[in-house]
């Protein structure tokens, strides 16, 4: 079996107007084998700036340790927090200095740059940078994820609409994909606040 | 073929590990520990290659005694799993990385009862029930069924011999002794079980 698949995880990021919505499973496996139903794979850097890890669980934990070392010291040095494409960058160096040993994640990056303006971005797990105008997925569910976000999303949605569309993506992508599932997490970043909401899907 | 299992209670965390030291055909010894004791509130129990598993889990065993004499304070479970991933990660793309599967488990005054599930590959993960080796593939169903938050002593030890009962129907390997630690506001209390007293 794939190491990336060996643990089991699917996250998905949108674009909304004027919002971004990030979301995960929370399951965490050893290959068949459930382990936990609420494993955290989408972690904080600041209000408007939310990441998510797929892939292996011991290099999620350590990456979301490093990354919140270096996004510390970022804030400590400039004294403003860091934007999303900065972040994106920062994600990329880290995972590319490990080109030849790397980390078995893919991680996908969200959030409201300080003028307002919604980005999204994922990497492979050697930091190559894809930033989309739509949405992003990764994952063992990602093929899945990617003709249901096809399908679900389109351009400008509320934030509500955009709930909507991100929740009904990935439940409906992990229930085809043994290796994820267990619930699910989305976050929706608005420039005034940030709404958490926990799914119970197909327990299974 | 070792098993260990964890159950986190009302305020107390109780967890067993089996006792046979088995290498292929063989069963070298009957009374195994396949625990250490890290602090007055906290145990860790191990299980993987035999020599990795010693060494390693001494190494923590050492290290949080280093801290309680540097800080003149204990260190909790939370930090006790964190330093332990920690170790374990780093080691994981070196030289030398410990093959070793851990459970942690301790009472602390803040945080209350609390298990600590860790891999081989160091992913660590806090839990209310947990099983290590093949035991979690027969007993994780068992946990699931019985398992209810605030659970009393007697329940939570009556859960752990179901599953130990479990295994002594459906596994291949003979597991007759176990050993049941349970961790509360008073320390750590030891339990064997031993042969057919299940």
């Amino acid at each position: 079996m794939s190491i990336m698949a060996y643990n089991g995880a699917s996250v998905v990021a949108m674009k909304g107007k004027n919002c971004v919505a990030i979301a995960s499973d929370r399951r965490f496996g050893v290959q068949a084998l459930t382990v936990s139903c609420d494993f955290q794979k989408i972690f904080k850097v600041n209000d408007r700036l939310f990441y998510g890890l797929a892939g292996l669980g011991t290099d999620v934990q350590t990456l979301s340790e490093r990354f919140r070392f270096k996004s510390n010291m970022y804030k400590l040095r400039e004294e403003r927090d860091l934007e999303p494409k900065t972040f994106a960058h920062m994600v990329s160096s880290t995972l590319y200095e490990k080109r030849f040993g790397p980390y078995f994640v893919e991680p996908v990056v969200a959030g409201l740059d300080k003028k307002g303006e919604p980005f999204v971005c994922s990497t492979d797990l050697i930091g190559c940078i894809n930033f989309a105008k739509d949405f992003v997925v990764a994952g063992t569910a990602s093929q899945n994820l990617y003709g249901m976000c096809e399908t679900v999303w389109r351009e400008d949605l509320e934030p509500e609409e955009l709930f909507e569309a991100v929740s009904q993506a990935l439940l409906n992508a992990v229930d085809r994909d043994c290796l994820s599932g267990w619930g699910a997490v989305v976050h929706i970043i608005t420039p005034e606040k940030i709404i958490t909401r926990t799914l119970k899907g197909r327990m299974d | 073929m070792e098993s260990l299992f964890g159950v986190v209670g009302k305020d107390f965390v109780v967890v067993a590990s089996d006792m046979s030291s088995i290498r292929s055909i063989v069963v070298l010894k009957s009374h195994e520990d396949r625990t250490r004791d890290l602090n007055s509130h906290n145990v860790l129990l191990y299980t993987g290659e035999p020599g990795d598993c010693v060494q390693f889990s001494e190494y923590i065993q050492r290290n949080v005694q280093l801290y309680s004499i540097k800080n003149d304070v204990p260190l909790n479970t939370a930090g006790c799993a964190s330093f332990t991933r920690r170790a374990l990660a780093d080691s994981l793309r070196s030289r030398g990385a410990y093959q070793t599967n851990l459970l942690i488990a301790g009472w602390d005054p803040k945080d209350g009862p609390r298990l600590y599930w860790i891999d081989y590959l160091s992913s660590g993960l806090s839990v209310p029930f947990a099983c290590q080796g093949y035991g979690g593939y027969f007993c994780y169903s068992t946990m699931d069924r019985y398992y209810h938050s605030d659970m009393t002593k007697d329940e939570a030890v009556a859960l752990i011999k179901k599953c130990i009962a479990e295994l002594k129907t459906r596994f291949v390997a003979n597991l007759p002794n176990w050993q049941i630690k349970i961790i509360d506001k008073d320390g750590i209390t030891v339990n064997v079980v031993e042969g057919s007293a299940v």
